[in-house]
């Protein structure tokens, strides 16, 4: 390694330094804590993103595939993946702002933690080798733990963080055993020599009992059934623009690992691993989606409906093919839009804590708010997977893997369920429209109407003119499908 | 620009007009935009009816075409186009658009402008899905109908409201998404082909034309046409809707307010049977010829059961939803006899339906506004007080259930015609239906109207006022017209109908080169060749 090659992790580097910079702040005491701590982390997320588009230039006509030798790649999944996570932190930033304001918790900590997490995302997506992958995601995990925690003084939030801290680290500890298991087969952690390794190995014990806890390590990070409990507990206690950031960044982070190390490092044993991933896929879209139905509490709604969420993805993964590939891309944009949209409305109806966070406190929204209620019903038809929103074109393309890729069973079960979660979804939908309870209480402020237009925006374009995503898509996704010699798909 | 996407869209535009213009309190002005709106794409359909030419044949049969490329990357086409049957069906939806958007003036009182708009968008979905020739495009638009429905019905509904709506909307829903996967495996089989299912595609660019499938259907595998078959019988079957996917239908009839009946019965559910015609029939020959056993047997018994129990009805609302089920039965039974004479029936019977059953929904509305119950056992002796009213209903009741010279009558009998040129037993089971039909209409008719006026809640009932005398007298002239002079209505869906049967059956014109002479007065000659 030489300094030319620092320009791959410049934006990381940068990104570090200034959370580190962050966290120093308060105690310079007087004069730093007169800055304004959001507007320095938003200052700190346009100049890494800037980074990252530089960089992402710099390193344009170095050779994608090659990239893939390395530990770190600065290729075009990554930049992907990179771009929605600093965007969905941005929008992040601007949802906690009443909640930070209101408990007197220093901002510093808040953000600089939050762009820790940032960099640990950052550093998933790009990563090819499993060190990489694991450091990245310890990183990720770290810091969520401490930010689910961070109502201080409640007892919900410390048990949300206790539970999420514990089961993660012993589903780390089980990633851990996997990839060194995979590693004593394979002689390598990076994924395209695992690939190349597995290439020539027929069958092997001990590589499938490392897949298998791989599988179950990575099944944890994105909550997939049967790894699924503490995804309602979590997202209930914890803070609510936490909740917020476990179920779309930390998530779409968890997406990207999933499908880098299936597609680039694993292809080889797709016949072993796909049942045992459909019949998680199948399980969690079941059972993510009926548990849904019954439950009162929005927070907890929303995360059996991203346990859901996550087996639709899955459907990405499991058909190893162009489509599929695609598919994971274009729906984890689709879904951290959607999604961050409900927790804006979510977080406008919270009153002090954790008041307004039943489906009951939606009731009226259409009369008080009309534009608002609007945006939360695109929301929830975008979740549900109806045109004429992006979710249908995100669903559209995972559905689309599965047929091709000959799971028709799986497709099956998957369009029913998504029938199913529109159940769920519309019970917000008739609180807001179709009963006349008692008057909502809520505070639009500035910052949740911006996220809120923007999640609006994002999600009618991409359902009415979705082409530019899926273009992006396609051409993000094109070296990682080469090296995965995908089935072809004759739309290009 | 493109006439078809003037038409589709005049009611988005409106719905969005009055969303941005018009304050919420100045009901009257909602209504009457509204009903401007409805109109102008009236208006805009008709030039469709005089510019459409019933003699195209080929690819000259798809008329006023408007293509775009719409998402390059998936070959997805805004590709719009219509046949005959289409642009029976548009000018059914945007002449129904009038009837519920005036109907609505005294029945919807609150959150008017939300109705009108809602009513409005529900129109532009509708008339999409008509002309869609390119999957993702009719998906969409499919779709899209669904919501406007939901919120009609769970905001201005019956007590019961909520329930219907989700039923219906979950219902619906869960037939589309089926469908959704058996538009992807046409789309697979079009291009890449299945592997894991041993299935090679055909190797073309993948497409989601319509017309494209239209072409290959045929090399479809048997095995396949049976799985992809399944899928849009339960997406079309459910909407039409077939016993035993029907029970969403009384619940969301009863409940949903007038105009929303009437759409639904008039519109929506010709959203099923214009499915199974246009894509279901001519892309899956094979697929069509195994199921049809059952979808055959599930139409008979839809026609007697859906008899059966609306004659045991005692809410003259639920009567007419029964009604319904019978008389799609009967659509579905001509369309499924796979010959020409069975088709147009089935075509013509769509419409008739449409008019027959929004005018009946419509009468039941009227009564309803007055008393605000529809217990056949709370009247009697109605036409003592309304005369009016009483004679527009035995009207629209006597054209229901087929009596001559009204618009029934030429689509019963045409669809009898095409099932007995079949199997005499269809018709036999289908002519239980219509004396079924004429029972629970005609003992509907005497125990509200005929009797002693003996409710006092009755006795100071008014006659219909101007605009309902109105809206009710259009309907009316439709009726007798398509009753006298169905010729040019045969014409219009002469070519389309014959493309079908070409499709299902390549051999039908040869075997039987004289099915009947076309382009002539149905019903005369129609018995004729029958002797």
């Amino acid at each position: 390694m030489n300094w030319n090659d620092m320009i791959y992790i410049l934006p990381e580097v940068i990104l570090t330094i200034g959370a580190s910079v962050m966290l120093l702040v308060p105690v310079t005491g007087g004069r730093g804590a007169r800055l304004s701590a959001k507007w320095m982390m938003i200052v700190l997320l346009a100049v890494t993103a800037g980074t990252l588009i530089y960089c992402s230039h710099a390193v344009e006509n170095i050779d994608q595939s090659r990239q893939l030798q390395a530990m770190f790649a600065l290729d075009g999944f990554s930049i992907f993946f990179k771009l929605l996570f600093i965007g969905a932190i941005a929008m992040l930033v601007m949802l906690s702002e009443d909640f930070l304001a209101e408990g007197k918790y220093s901002p510093w900590e808040y953000y600089s933690l939050l762009g820790f997490a940032l960099c640990g995302m950052m550093f998933m997506a790009s990563g090819v080798h499993l060190i990489t992958i694991y450091i990245g995601l310890e990183l990720l995990s770290l810091s969520s733990y401490i930010l689910a925690g961070f109502y201080k003084s409640e007892l919900k939030s410390t048990e949300a963080a206790m539970k999420y801290f514990i089961l993660g680290a012993v589903s780390s500890a089980i990633l851990l055993y996997g990839i060194s298991l995979i590693y004593g087969v394979c002689g390598s952690l990076n994924l395209l020599e695992i690939a190349a390794a597995m290439s020539t190995i027929v069958t092997n014990d001990a590589l499938m009992f490392g897949i298998m806890l791989l599988g179950a390590g990575l099944c944890f990070k994105i909550a997939a059934v049967p790894f699924h409990v503490w995804t309602p507990d979590v997202y209930e206690g914890a803070p609510t623009p936490i909740a917020a950031f476990l179920s779309t960044g930390s998530k779409a982070a968890a997406f990207a690992i999933f499908a880098r190390i299936f597609y680039t490092g694993l292809h080889d044993f797709h016949v072993e691993w796909n049942y045992v991933l459909a019949t998680i896929s199948a399980l969690s879209m079941i059972i993510g989606n009926l548990a849904a139905i019954t439950q009162d509490n929005v927070k907890r709604m929303l995360g059996y409906s991203s346990i859901a969420h996550a087996g639709y993805v899955l459907l990405g993964v499991i058909s190893l093919n162009a489509l599929g590939l695609r598919g994971i891309l274009v729906y984890s944009v689709v879904y951290v839009f959607a999604n961050l949209g409900i927790w804006a409305t979510v977080l406008m109806l919270r009153r002090h804590q954790y008041a307004g966070e039943r489906v009951d406190d939606f009731e009226g929204l259409s009369k008080r708010a009309p534009l608002w209620a609007f945006a939360m019903v695109i929301f929830l038809l975008s979740l549900g997977g109806i045109p004429p929103t992006a979710g249908f074109i995100g669903k559209y393309f995972l559905f689309a893997a599965a047929v091709q890729a000959g799971f028709g069973w799986l497709a099956v079960i998957a369009v029913l369920m998504s029938a199913v979660s529109m159940f769920y979804y519309l019970r917000l939908v008739v609180a807001m429209y179709l009963r006349e309870g008692v008057e909502a209480e809520f505070a639009i402020t500035t910052p949740l109407r911006i996220v809120a237009g923007i999640c609006l925006i994002v999600t009618l374009a991409l359902g009415i003119v979705p082409s530019s995503l899926i273009d992006q898509a396609v051409l993000s996704s094109s070296h990682v499908a080469a090296h995965a010699a995908l089935t072809p798909h004759a739309g290009r | 620009m493109g006439i078809l996407n003037i038409v589709t869209y005049i009611p988005l535009i409106g719905a969005v007009l009055i969303l941005l213009f018009l304050p919420k309190e100045n009901g009257k002005a909602i209504r009457y935009t509204a009903t401007f709106v409805a109109v102008a794409d009236f208006i805009a359909s008709l030039y469709l009816w005089f510019n459409f030419d019933p003699k195209g044949t080929g690819d000259g049969m798809w008329q006023f075409r408007f293509i775009h490329s719409w998402i390059p990357s998936l070959n997805v086409k805004y590709d719009f186009g219509i046949d005959g049957i289409s642009l029976l069906l548009i000018l059914l939806t945007t002449f129904m658009g009038i009837i519920a958007v005036v109907s609505s003036f005294a029945a919807i009182d609150h959150r008017q402008k939300e109705y009108y708009i809602l009513l409005l968008l529900l129109q532009t979905g509708m008339i999409g899905t008509f002309c869609a020739l390119d999957f993702f495009l009719f998906y969409v638009f499919w779709e899209i109908m669904l919501v406007p429905m939901y919120f009609i019905i769970g905001i201005w509904g019956g007590p019961r409201k909520l329930y219907a709506a989700i039923k219906f909307f979950l219902y619906t829903l869960s037939g589309s998404v089926v469908m959704l996967l058996s538009i992807l495996a046409l789309y697979f089989f079009n291009s890449d082909g299945i592997p894991f299912l041993n299935i090679k595609g055909l190797g073309n660019a993948a497409t989601f034309s319509v017309l494209q499938y239209h072409k290959i259907g045929h090399l479809i595998p048997p095995t396949l046409q049976f799985w992809i078959f399944l899928g849009f019988f339960l997406g079309f079957a459910i909407k039409v809707p077939m016993f035993p996917f029907h029970t969403w239908l009384p619940d969301a009839h009863v409940e949903a307010p007038t105009a929303g009946s009437i759409i639904l019965a008039a519109v929506l559910l010709k959203m099923g049977t214009y499915g199974f015609v246009r894509f279901a029939l001519p892309i899956l020959p094979d697929g069509t010829k195994q199921w049809l056993p059952w979808v055959v047997a599930l139409s008979i018994i839809g026609i007697i059961y859906g008899a059966l129990v609306s004659l045991v009805q005692k809410d003259m609302k639920k009567l007419v939803a029964y009604s319904s089920v019978s008389h799609l039965g009967f659509v579905m039974l001509g369309m499924f006899a796979l010959n020409p004479m069975g088709l147009k029936g089935s075509v013509i019977q769509m419409i008739n339906h449409g008019i027959s059953t929004g005018a009946l929904f419509l009468l039941v509305g009227i009564i309803y506004e007055r008393r605000h119950t529809r217990m056949i056992a709370e009247y009697g002796g109605l036409a003592k007080v309304m005369p009016v009213y009483a004679t527009l209903f035995l009207i629209a009741a006597l054209s229901s259930m087929g009596l001559p010279a009204l618009n029934g009558f030429v689509g019963e009998f045409t669809i009898l015609l095409g099932a007995a040129n079949r199997s005499i037993v269809w018709a036999s089971f289908a002519s239980v239906g219509i004396v079924l039909g004429a029972a629970y209409l005609l003992w509907l008719y005497q125990r509200v109207f005929w009797g002693p006026l003996d409710n006092p809640a009755n006795k100071s009932l008014l006659d219909v006022n101007k605009r309902e005398l109105g809206l009710l007298l259009s309907l009316v002239v439709l009726m007798v017209w398509i009753g006298i002079k169905p010729g040019i209505f045969f014409d219009i869906i002469e070519e389309p109908v014959n493309y079908v049967v070409r499709k299902v059956d390549p051999t039908y014109f040869a075997k039987q080169p004289l099915v009947y002479p076309p382009a002539t007065p149905v019903a005369v000659t129609a018995v004729e060749t029958s002797r």
